[in-house]
C-alpha cells in the first residue's frame, strides 16, 4: 500500500494507527488510500453539509376534481414530498454514502403542519429536518418561499451544496431554485441528470432542449435536479424506527425575522379550474380488427385529419 | 418616477423569439405601447434586422463575442440593466432550460412576480397582463395576474404561431455592455441524440405506453407512422423506466399539439395527458375499456394494439390510395 508522505508525517499525530485498523479505507482519486474516519474526522471531507429543500406537495395523482363546478378538491386531497424533491434527497444519501462524514439538513416551508412528510425524508437518510412552520405562509408565491429558504438556509448556514428539485409536483413552476440561489448569491446549476463533488468543485450534467451540457461551480452551490438522476428508496421498516429519533427543528417566520411585507404573494391567482374536456368520446366498434380500422379511417378522413 | 411602459420580448433561441414577437405585437398594440426585442450574441446584425421585420419597434442589440453563447449570469446582468433602466411593462422569456431559469432570477433582482409556462396571455382593462399555466400536474388551469411591474412571465414553446414578416420600420440600439462575472463554467457540451425532426413540430404522432411489451415491437408504431407521415412517440416509462426512447410526451417532457394524436397502450394518467390537451384529434387504443385515456379521446379503440395497429395500417393504406 502506497501513503502520500504528509500521511505518514502526521500518521502519529492523527493517531493513524487506530484509524487504520477501523478497516473503513476510501480509494482516492490517485490511488492511495486515505481513511474514511480520518476524512471524517479533520474535514478533509469537501461535503460537509448539504441542505434539501422538500415541498409538501399534493399528490395530483389523487386529486379529485367537482365536476360541477370544475374545481379542484385540493384540501382533501393527500400531501407527499414533491416528487423531484425527493430525487434530490436521494442524491444527497447517495452523496453522503459515497463520501462519509455529511450531514444532510432538509428545509421545508410550509403553512401547514408538515411532520408526516418530514418523517419520511428522515427514514430516507436524512440527518435533520428543519420545518419552517407558519400559518402566516398561506398565500406565499415562489418568490415568497424563495425570501423564507434563504433566511431558514442563512441560519443553518455551514452547508456546501443545496440539493433542490428542478420543479415541483403541484404547480410545476421550476422557480423556487433559481430564486434561491440567486437571492444566496450562489452558483447554480439547474436540470441536473448526472451529478458529483471533486473537492471543492460541483460537476453536473444538464439536458437541454438540444444537447447535454456538463458545467462545474465552485461551492457552496445550488443544484436542482430532474426524475431521470436516480430512483428514490423506499425506506425499510429499520429505517422508519430509526428516523423517529431524529430531530425536528420547528421555526416560524418570527424565529427567522421574516418580514411580513416581504412575503405577500406578487401574483393574483384568478382562477384554478380543471379544463374542460372537449372530446366526442366515441367509442368505434365492429365485427373484427378490419372492419374497426377502416372505420376509424372514415371518421379521419372525414375529419380532414388525413387526406386521400 | 414614471410609470413602467413597453412590452419587451427575450429568449436564447431564435424560433421561440419570433413566435413570442407574435403575441407580443398583440398585447402591445392593445396596450399602444411599445414592442422592443432585447438581442444578445455574437455577430448578430441580421438577427436584429429580422426580428424589426417580424414585429419589434425597437431591437436592444447587445453583439459582442463574449455573448456568443448562452451564459446566465452575463445574461441576466445585460437584461437586469436593461430593465431597470427602462422599466418595461411586460417581459416575455422564452421558456426553455436556460430562460426559465434566467426568468427567475431576473424576477429576485428586481423583486418582482413571474409566471412561467404562459400558454395564453392577455391584457385586461386595468392593462395587467393575465397568465394562463397549466398546474396541479395538468388537473386544471390556472389564470393569474400581477401585483408587480416588470410582469414577467415566460412562454413555452408552439404556444404561439411564428408570425408572417412583413415590411415593418424598427430602430436597433447597440448597447457596450461588460459581461458580469460567470459564477459556473461549461466544460463540455454534446449535441442531444434525438430524432432529427422535433416532436413539437409534428402534425401527426402515434405514441405507444406500457402496453408496448418489448422494444423490437416499435416497429409497428414506425411502420404505421410511416404510412401517416407522422412521428413516434412514447409515454414517460417506456423512455426513463425502460430506456426504450430518450425522450417522452407528457408535462415533463414534450407538450405536443399535433393534428393527431395516436395513444396506443397508454392509460392516460394526468401528466401524459396534459401534454397532448392540445392535439385536435386523439384517438386511444388500449386493451383496458377502463383506461382513463378514453375519456379524453375523440375516438377510442378496445383492443389489442398487436391486431389493431397492422390493421390500422392496412386499411390506411386501402383508403389513401
Amino acid at each position: 500500500m502506497h501513503l502520500c508522505p504528509f500521511l505518514v508525517r502526521f500518521a502519529s499525530v492523527f493517531r493513524f494507527n487506530t484509524v487504520l485498523f477501523e478497516s473503513k479505507l476510501l480509494i482516492c482519486k490517485n490511488q492511495r488510500f486515505i481513511p474514511l474516519s480520518w476524512k471524517r474526522r479533520f474535514g478533509v471531507n469537501s461535503l460537509k453539509r448539504i441542505i434539501v429543500c422538500l415541498k409538501q406537495a399534493v399528490d395530483v395523482s389523487q386529486l379529485k376534481v367537482d365536476p360541477s363546478t370544475r374545481q379542484l378538491l385540493t384540501a382533501i386531497a393527500p400531501k407527499k414530498i414533491s416528487d423531484f424533491d425527493k430525487n434530490a434527497l436521494e442524491e444527497a444519501v447517495r452523496m453522503k454514502e459515497k463520501l462519509g462524514g455529511t450531514e444532510i439538513c432538509t428545509v421545508t416551508v410550509s403553512a401547514e403542519d408538515a411532520k408526516t412528510v418530514v418523517r419520511e425524508a428522515l427514514a430516507m437518510g436524512a440527518d435533520r429536518a428543519y420545518l419552517i412552520n407558519d400559518a402566516g405562509f398561506k398565500e406565499i408565491d415562489t418568490s415568497g418561499t424563495a425570501y423564507v429558504l434563504t433566511e431558514a438556509i442563512k441560519k443553518i448556514g455551514g452547508y456546501d451544496l443545496i440539493l433542490c428539485g428542478e420543479t415541483s409536483l403541484d404547480s410545476f413552476s421550476g422557480l423556487v431554485a433559481p430564486r434561491l440561489a440567486e437571492s444566496l448569491n450562489i452558483p447554480q446549476i439547474t436540470s441536473v441528470s448526472k451529478v458529483s463533488v471533486e473537492g471543492d468543485t460541483v460537476i453536473a450534467e444538464r439536458t437541454l432542449e438540444d444537447a447535454v451540457e456538463t458545467m462545474k461551480a465552485k461551492m457552496p452551490a445550488l443544484v436542482s435536479v430532474t426524475r431521470e438522476i436516480n430512483q428514490p428508496r423506499i425506506p425499510s421498516l429499520m429505517m422508519i424506527m430509526k428516523a423517529s429519533k431524529k430531530e425536528i427543528v420547528t421555526w416560524t417566520g418570527a424565529d427567522l425575522g421574516i418580514q411580513k411585507e416581504k412575503i405577500n404573494a406578487k401574483i393574483d391567482v384568478i382562477e384554478v379550474l380543471a379544463p374542460k374536456t372537449e372530446r366526442k368520446k366515441i367509442k368505434i366498434t365492429g365485427e373484427n380488427v378490419t372492419e374497426i380500422a377502416e372505420k376509424l379511417v372514415k371518421a379521419l378522413i372525414q375529419e380532414g385529419i388525413i387526406g386521400r | 418616477m414614471s410609470e413602467n411602459n413597453g412590452v419587451w420580448v427575450f429568449s436564447e433561441k431564435f424560433d421561440l423569439f419570433l413566435e413570442i414577437l407574435s403575441k407580443a405585437r398583440e398585447l402591445a398594440d392593445r396596450l399602444q405601447a411599445e414592442l422592443a426585442a432585447v438581442l444578445i450574441g455574437s455577430n448578430i446584425q441580421e438577427k436584429a434586422s429580422e426580428l424589426i421585420r417580424y414585429g419589434a419597434d425597437k431591437v436592444y442589440l447587445i453583439d459582442s463575442p463574449v455573448f456568443e453563447r448562452f451564459q446566465a449570469e452575463a445574461y441576466l446582468g445585460v437584461l437586469h440593466d436593461l430593465a431597470s433602466n427602462y422599466r418595461p411593462e411586460i417581459m416575455l422569456i422564452g421558456s426553455t432550460k436556460n430562460g426559465k431559469p434566467l426568468a427567475a432570477r431576473l424576477a429576485t433582482r428586481l423583486d418582482v412576480g413571474c409566471v412561467p409556462d404562459c400558454a395564453r396571455l392577455d391584457v385586461d382593462d386595468k392593462r395587467r397582463l393575465i397568465g394562463e399555466r397549466i398546474t396541479y400536474g395538468g388537473n386544471a388551469t390556472a389564470t393569474v395576474a400581477f401585483r408587480t411591474k416588470p410582469q414577467i412571465a415566460t412562454i413555452p414553446p408552439r404556444a404561439f404561431e411564428k408570425p408572417e414578416p412583413k415590411d415593418h420600420k424598427g430602430q436597433l440600439i447597440r448597447f457596450d455592455v461588460k459581461a458580469e462575472e460567470p459564477k459556473t463554467e461549461i466544460v463540455e457540451t454534446r449535441p442531444l441524440e434525438t430524432s432529427s425532426v422535433r416532436i413539437e413540430e409534428a402534425e401527426i404522432i402515434i405514441s405507444c405506453g406500457r402496453g408496448l411489451e418489448k422494444k423490437e415491437d416499435k416497429v409497428l408504431l414506425d411502420e404505421l407512422a410511416t404510412v401517416l407521415c407522422g412521428q413516434v412517440g412514447c409515454s414517460r416509462p417506456l423512455a426513463e423506466d425502460r430506456k426504450w426512447f430518450s425522450e417522452w410526451v407528457g408535462l415533463s417532457g414534450h407538450k405536443v399539439r399535433p393534428k393527431l394524436y395516436i395513444a396506443c397502450g397508454i392509460s392516460g394518467v394526468i401528466q401524459h395527458v396534459a401534454g397532448i390537451r392540445d392535439s385536435k384529434v386523439i384517438v386511444a387504443v388500449n386493451k383496458d375499456e377502463q383506461a382513463p385515456i378514453f375519456e379524453i379521446a375523440d375516438y377510442g379503440i378496445v383492443g389489442n394494439l398487436y391486431e389493431v395497429l397492422p390493421a390500422l395500417k392496412e386499411a390506411l393504406k386501402k383508403q389513401l390510395q
